[in-house]
C-alpha cells in the first residue's frame, strides 16, 4: 500500500538519471586526453591511471584536498560543541527572547554568501585571519551553527524530560549529566549534525574560495587551473572532481538510516 | 511537558550567539556601511545617503536594470525548479522500496549528489551536456537536435534547470520518505478494510502526513534557489550574454569584479531582506504547525 504502480520502473529511472553523469566523469577520469577530445567511447578503451598519479604526486594538487579537509573538520568541530549546549537550552527551557534568538539563527541559514563574501574578506583580512583554515571553518558557521542547533535540538526534545530530573536527583552535576548521560543518549544525533556540518562546509565553494589566496587553496579553487594554453585537462578535471565525492560518499554509508531525519532538521 | 523558564539558560546559548554574532552582525554592519557611500579607490569615502537604494530600484538606470532584470530570472528560475522538483520527489519518494538492502542502496545512491561540492557539480554538468565530449550534449546532437548550451539561451536555461533537478530533487524525496515513513501500517489497513482506491489512499493519508515536510522542502528549495551561485556559474558563467546571470552572480560580479562597494551593499541589502521576508513566514507557519500538532499526538 506504500508505494505506487510502477514504482521499481520509476526509481530505476531516476538512479540511472542520477548516476549517468556520475558515471560519465568517472568514465572521462580514466581517459587519456587524446581519447577523450579524439573520439566518442562510453568506456576508456586505453585506461589510465595518469591523471590520479598526478593529483597524488604533484602537492599543489593534493596540498588542495588536505586544505579542504582541515577547514571543514575544523568547522565540525566548533559548530557541534557550542551548539550542543544551546541545543539542550532551547529545547528544555523558555527565557528572554528565545523565539526571537532562534529565528535570527535560522534567518543565518538561509542568508546568500554572497552577502557575505566581501565583508568577510575585509574582516578576517583585518583580524589577521586571511588565508588561514580558521577563516573558512569561522566563515562557514554562519550557515552550520545554526543548522547544528536545528538538528540537535529536535533530537535533544527526544530525551524525556524525567531522565534529566532522574540524574539531577542522583546527584549529577550539570556539566558530568551533560557529557555521560546526555551526550551518549543523542549520539546518532551529534553523527547526523556533524555530518551535516561537515557536508555543507565541504560544498561551499564561494566563501571558501574567497577567504583564502596561497596557503590554504581549497580544492575547488585548485580545479580551475586545469584551464592552461594548451586548452582544458579534462581528464585532469574529471580525476579531481572524483576524488571530491570520495568523502562524501564515504561518510554517507554511515548516517545512511537517519540522513532524511536530518534534512527535516529533526523534526519528522 | 512545558519547558521551564530559566533565564540562567542563556549561558547556555552564549557561545553560539557570541559565533554567530562575530561571523553576521560585524560584516552585516560593514554592508550597511558601505551601503551608504560612494568610493573612487585609495579608501576614500563619500557619503550618498539613500542614492544607490534609489538607483536599485529605478529599472531605468544601469543598476536597477541589472538588478531587476536578474532578480525576474532568479524568480522564474525558482518557481521552475519548484513546479519540477517537488511532485517528482514525491513520485520518487512513494517508490521507494519497502524493505531489504535495496532501501539503505536507493538512500545511499538518492543522497550522493547532495553531497557533491557545488561547482563539481557544475563541472559534471558542464562536460556532460558539451557537445563535443559529454554524453548528453553529443547524444542530443547526433538525434538531431541542435543543442548547445554555450551559445543557446534556451539550451542554456534547460541545462542549469535539469542540473539542479539533477542535483536537489534527492532533498524533497529524502524528506517526503521520512514524512511516509512515520505514518502507522494501521491507517493504510484501514483503507484497505474501507476499499479505498489507490489515489483516495495517497489524497486522505499520505498526503496530508507529508504536509510539514514538504513545506520544510519547499521553502528550503526556494531560498537555496533563490541564491544559487556557484553551479550555474560554472557552467554558463551567467551567459550566453546575461541570460543566466541571476542574483548572486550579478552581485559578485559587482562586489569582487567590479570592486564597487557601494552598489554591492545595497544590493546585498535588499536581497538580504527578500531573503529575511521568505524566512519570517516560514519561521511562522512552521512553528505554528508545530504547535497545531502536539494535541493531536496527544489524542492519539
Amino acid at each position: 500500500m506504500h508505494s505506487i504502480p510502477g514504482r521499481r520502473f520509476i526509481m530505476g529511472l531516476f538512479l540511472i538519471f542520477l548516476l549517468l553523469p556520475i558515471y560519465w566523469l568517472v568514465n572521462m577520469s580514466f581517459k587519456t586526453n587524446s581519447e577523450i577530445v579524439s573520439t566518442m567511447t562510453l568506456w576508456p578503451h586505453t585506461p589510465t591511471l595518469q591523471h590520479y598519479k598526478r593529483i597524488f604526486t604533484d602537492e599543489s594538487w593534493y596540498s588542495g584536498y588536505i586544505n579542504s579537509l582541515e577547514y571543514v573538520v575544523l568547522n565540525t568541530i566548533i559548530s557541534i560543541s557550542v551548539a550542543l549546549p544551546a541545543a539542550y537550552a532551547f529545547s528544555r527551557y523558555r527565557f528572554l527572547g528565545d523565539k526571537h534568538l532562534f529565528f535570527w539563527l535560522l534567518s543565518n541559514r538561509m542568508a546568500p554568501a554572497a552577502v557575505y563574501a566581501l565583508p568577510f574578506f575585509n574582516l578576517y583580512s583585518a583580524i589577521g585571519l586571511f588565508d588561514t583554515p580558521w577563516a573558512v571553518a569561522l566563515a562557514h558557521c554562519i550557515f552550520n551553527v545554526p543548522l547544528a542547533v536545528w538538528i540537535l535540538e529536535g533530537f535533544v526534545s527526544g530525551v524525556p524530560r524525567e531522565i534529566d530530573e532522574t540524574a539531577f536527583l542522583d546527584g549529577y552535576s550539570f556539566p558530568r549529566f551533560f557529557i555521560k548521560i546526555l551526550v551518549p543518549l543523542i549520539a546518532s544525533g551529534i553523527g547526523v549534525a556533524a555530518f551535516f556540518c561537515f557536508m555543507f562546509s565541504w560544498v561551499e565553494l564561494l566563501l571558501a574560495r574567497t577567504l583564502t589566496s596561497v596557503q590554504t587553496k581549497p580544492i575547488a579553487a585548485i580545479m580551475t587551473r586545469t584551464v592552461s594554453a594548451a586548452g582544458m585537462d579534462w581528464g585532469l578535471l574529471a580525476a579531481a572532481g572524483v576524488l571530491t565525492i570520495i568523502p562524501g560518499a564515504l561518510v554517507i554509508w554511515f548516517v545512511r538510516n537517519y540522513i532524511a531525519r536530518g534534512f527535516a532538521l529533526g523534526r519528522v | 511537558m512545558d519547558k521551564t523558564v530559566n533565564q540562567k539558560a542563556w549561558f547556555l546559548v552564549l557561545p553560539v550567539f557570541l559565533v554567530v554574532a562575530f561571523s553576521a552582525v560585524l560584516p552585516l554592519m560593514t554592508v550597511v556601511n558601505y551601503s551608504m557611500q560612494d568610493t573612487f579607490g585609495n579608501n576614500q569615502f563619500f557619503w550618498n545617503g539613500v542614492g544607490w537604494f534609489k538607483e536599485l530600484l529605478d529599472p531605468s538606470t544601469d543598476l536597477g536594470g541589472r538588478f531587476l532584470a536578474s532578480l525576474g530570472r532568479n524568480l522564474f528560475f525558482s518557481l521552475v525548479i519548484l513546479a519540477i522538483e517537488v511532485p517528482l520527489g514525491i513520485v520518487v519518494a512513494l517508490s521507494m522500496p519497502r524493505q531489504g538492502w535495496t532501501v539503505a542502496a536507493c538512500l545511499v545512491i538518492l543522497a550522493l549528489p547532495l553531497l557533491i561540492p557545488w561547482n563539481v557539480v557544475g563541472t559534471i554538468w558542464q562536460i556532460f551536456g558539451r557537445p563535443d565530449i559529454g554524453l548528453l550534449g553529443y547524444v542530443l546532437n547526433a538525434v538531431g537536435i541542435d543543442y548547445n548550451y554555450v551559445s543557446n539561451d534556451i539550451d542554456a536555461w534547460v541545462t542549469v534547470i535539469v542540473m539542479d533537478v539533477w542535483h536537489w530533487t534527492s532533498l524533497v524525496a529524502l524528506l517526503c520518505y521520512a514524512g511516509l515513513k512515520s505514518i502507522p501500517e494501521a491507517y493504510y489497513q484501514a483503507a484497505q478494510i474501507d476499499g479505498a482506491s489507490r489515489w483516495a489512499v495517497f489524497k486522505a493519508i499520505q498526503l496530508p502526513k507529508m504536509n510539514r515536510v514538504l513545506l520544510i522542502a519547499v521553502l528550503l528549495r526556494f531560498m537555496d534557489s533563490f541564491m544559487i551561485y556557484t553551479e550555474p556559474f560554472v557552467v554558463t558563467g551567467g551567459g550566453p550574454g546575461n541570460s543566466t546571470t541571476f542574483v548572486s552572480i550579478e552581485l559578485v560580479k559587482i562586489a569582487l569584479g567590479q570592486f564597487d562597494l557601494g552598489k554591492a551593499a545595497a544590493l546585498s541589502l535588499v536581497y538580504n531582506l527578500i531573503i529575511l521576508i521568505v524566512c519570517w513566514i516560514f519561521y511562522t507557519v512552521m512553528t505554528n504547525a508545530g504547535n497545531e500538532r502536539k494535541p493531536q499526538e496527544g489524542a492519539a
